[in-house]
């Protein structure tokens, strides 16, 4: 196996008496789309801003292509792509100067023309910043990070604040990205977007990686657990539903009940049968293998939307 | 270097796309132009000159604005931490502003002197070199001043306050607006202490009484010392980050730009010959506007 291209070791950071990051580690193959996922504040933005050089760390050894991100120079630069949690550029700069500019800072650089084509911005080459839309910021600022064909690329909360349609737009950018073995770290507190996008997944949380792997090992720790989710005519209580048959867990959650079950058709029949007894009926009933959400539940008692 | 030159296009770019920008780097000159030399010019061509080195002064002052305040709403805005992602340094970011700014300011100079020749008939150019000399000087070191107050201020307008202020202590007490000599005693020694007046008085000689730059070496040595200083500051204190503050060391850093003018001001104050220089320029106006009169107005009786 080739030396990881991200090493992060024990990583502190704090901003005053808030501790952000409590000794992240992790560590990113060539090649690979990593995802950082965690809730609002979790320490996501402060780990990629530090890898980024953006910030420097107060603890802990921190490489990116072998080059320490607060080293003095260009080099590490050189080898980067970003795009920030908020990319912000002149309002009256137009969307094919910004690529040339930035084109023109590297040493190694792609044809800005080429990525306007395959961002979609062609037609947009000659409109200010301030006019474009949301989506279309996103893909400049995507097509940005791109100048300089980077070996490793930072993506912080690429599709957050965006409607579904451009987020969809985004995925299909990332998912060809992949494709062409493109190093990329990834964060975001969007559970389907880590585990559309993601080889791999350090869950986040007050600070702390508290599990990673890949998404299906990530889920196979829900301990072989079922997911049903289910809408009932009357409201009970969670610990009513924690008695049934086969329940290993069970929490409401906007206005459902998720129940994890290790054994489906036993914990569905006395459900069934419990629900008769009380006068009470099943007005909806999913099952669905476990999600990260279930994971990142079942590690810190709380939602990723909390 | 490259990246110098690209930002400095760019920059260049936005701000002829900013109306404001416009009116004060070009419209506001032209009109100062207009007023002083419609008002003095006609009367007495031999003030001409005089009068034109007083508005190159008041333009290439303009660069203390210029794109100083165009940096700090950058970093308010988070545009510049995308720059600090790519392999941009301060140096680059700063020296950009100072070249937009010389090569905004160069063709208001550039048309200045046109319409005083062509609408004014201003009969001679002084020392042309000279005031090619003062002209980039003054610019670069006004841009530099600006930045040193961009980098030690929080928000744009603590910056535009700031700036404010001390363009009209430039503006009103360094003989740009008042020539020099016809202010207060008090006041002309205090006017010692400000960069702006090496400038008017250093374009004043070159202009009117043609000196070569080698006699006006200490105006010279003090705008070019404060130039590097304030550069130097600002590279040492430059923040990208909208969050970063300035801290009170920084502040106490910044005043090193002021040490050049605060010694020349001493030292002129007690052995110098500046203010005896601009008032023999001012005098040679009247002593030389008979010979200079353009063609006798016809008054209402003739």
């Amino acid at each position: 196996m080739t030396a990881p291209i991200i090493e992060v070791h024990n990583l502190t950071k704090h901003y005053g008496p808030v501790h952000a990051l409590r000794g992240v580690s992790f560590e990113v193959q060539e090649g690979e789309v990593f995802g950082l996922l965690g809730p609002n504040g979790a320490g996501k933005t402060s780990t990629v801003e530090i890898l980024e050089g953006l910030r420097p760390a107060d603890g802990g050894i921190v490489s990116v292509c072998g080059l320490d991100p607060q080293s003095p120079g260009s080099s590490f630069k050189q080898e980067i792509g970003a795009v920030l949690q908020a990319t912000a550029l002149p309002d009256k700069l137009r969307v094919a100067e910004a690529l040339s500019m930035f084109a023109s800072f590297y040493k190694r650089r792609r044809d800005p023309a080429a990525l306007l084509k395959r961002f979609g911005l062609e037609e947009k080459r000659n409109t200010f910043y301030s006019q474009l839309s949301g989506g279309q910021k996103q893909r400049l600022a995507l097509a940005m990070s791109l100048v300089n064909d980077p070996r490793v690329l930072f993506l912080d909360e690429p599709t957050a604040g965006l409607d579904p349609q451009v987020r969809r737009e985004i995925y299909t950018i990332i998912e060809e990205l992949k494709k062409e073995r493109k190093t990329i770290l990834l964060t975001t507190h969007y559970i389907e977007e880590a585990e559309k996008l993601c080889d791999r997944v350090a869950i986040v949380d007050q600070g702390r990686v508290i599990a990673q792997g890949t998404p299906r090992e990530l889920k196979q720790r829900s301990a072989g657990t079922t997911r049903i989710e289910l809408r009932l005519a009357r409201p009970e209580s969670d610990g009513a539903l924690r008695q049934l048959e086969g329940v290993a867990d069970c929490h409401a959650s906007d206005g459902a009940y998720v129940v994890h079950s290790t054994r489906v058709p036993q914990t569905i029949v006395s459900l069934v049968k419990y629900l008769e007894a009380h006068g009470n009926e099943l007005s909806s009933l999913d099952i669905a293998a476990p999600s990260l959400e279930d994971v990142f539940l079942e590690l810190t008692g709380r939602s990723l939307r909390d | 270097m490259r990246n110098t030159w690209t930002l400095t296009k760019v920059r260049m770019r936005l701000a002829l796309r900013n109306r404001a920008f416009i009116f004060f780097s070009l419209i506001f000159p032209l009109t100062i132009l207009f007023g002083v030399l419609s008002w003095l010019g006609r009367r007495n061509v031999a003030v001409v000159p005089y009068a034109l080195a007083l508005v190159l002064s008041i333009t290439v002052m303009g660069s203390f604005w210029g794109l100083s305040v165009q940096l700090v709403t950058f970093r308010e805005q988070g545009i510049l931490r995308r720059f600090r992602v790519a392999p941009v340094g301060p140096g680059a970011m700063l020296a950009s502003s100072i070249l937009s700014n010389y090569f905004l300011t160069l063709p208001t100079v550039v048309i200045e002197f046109a319409l005083a020749r062509r609408i004014f008939h201003m009969s001679q150019w002084g020392n042309l070199g000279g005031v090619f000399f003062m002209v980039t000087l003054g610019i670069i070191t006004f841009a530099a001043l600006g930045l040193i107050i961009a980098s030690v201020t929080n928000s744009t307008q603590e910056t535009q306050v700031i700036n404010q202020i001390l363009w009209s202590a430039f503006l009103f007490l360094s003989g740009a607006t008042l020539p020099l000599p016809m202010l207060p005693v008090w006041m002309q020694r205090f006017a010692l202490f400000l960069p702006a007046t090496y400038l008017v008085t250093g374009l004043e000689r070159v202009m009117v009484a043609r000196v070569s730059i080698t006699q006006i070496g200490s105006e010279i040595v003090a705008l070019a010392v404060s130039a590097a200083i304030a550069f130097f500051l600002s590279q040492q204190l430059f923040r990208w980050e909208p969050e970063a503050k300035v801290g009170p060391r920084a502040k106490v850093l910044a005043t090193a730009t002021i040490v050049p003018f605060l010694l020349l001001g001493i030292w002129e104050n007690a052995h110098g010959s500046l203010r005896a220089a601009a008032r023999t320029d001012f005098l040679s106006i009247e002593r030389n506007a008979p010979a200079e009169r353009p063609a006798p107005i016809t008054s209402p009786r003739e």
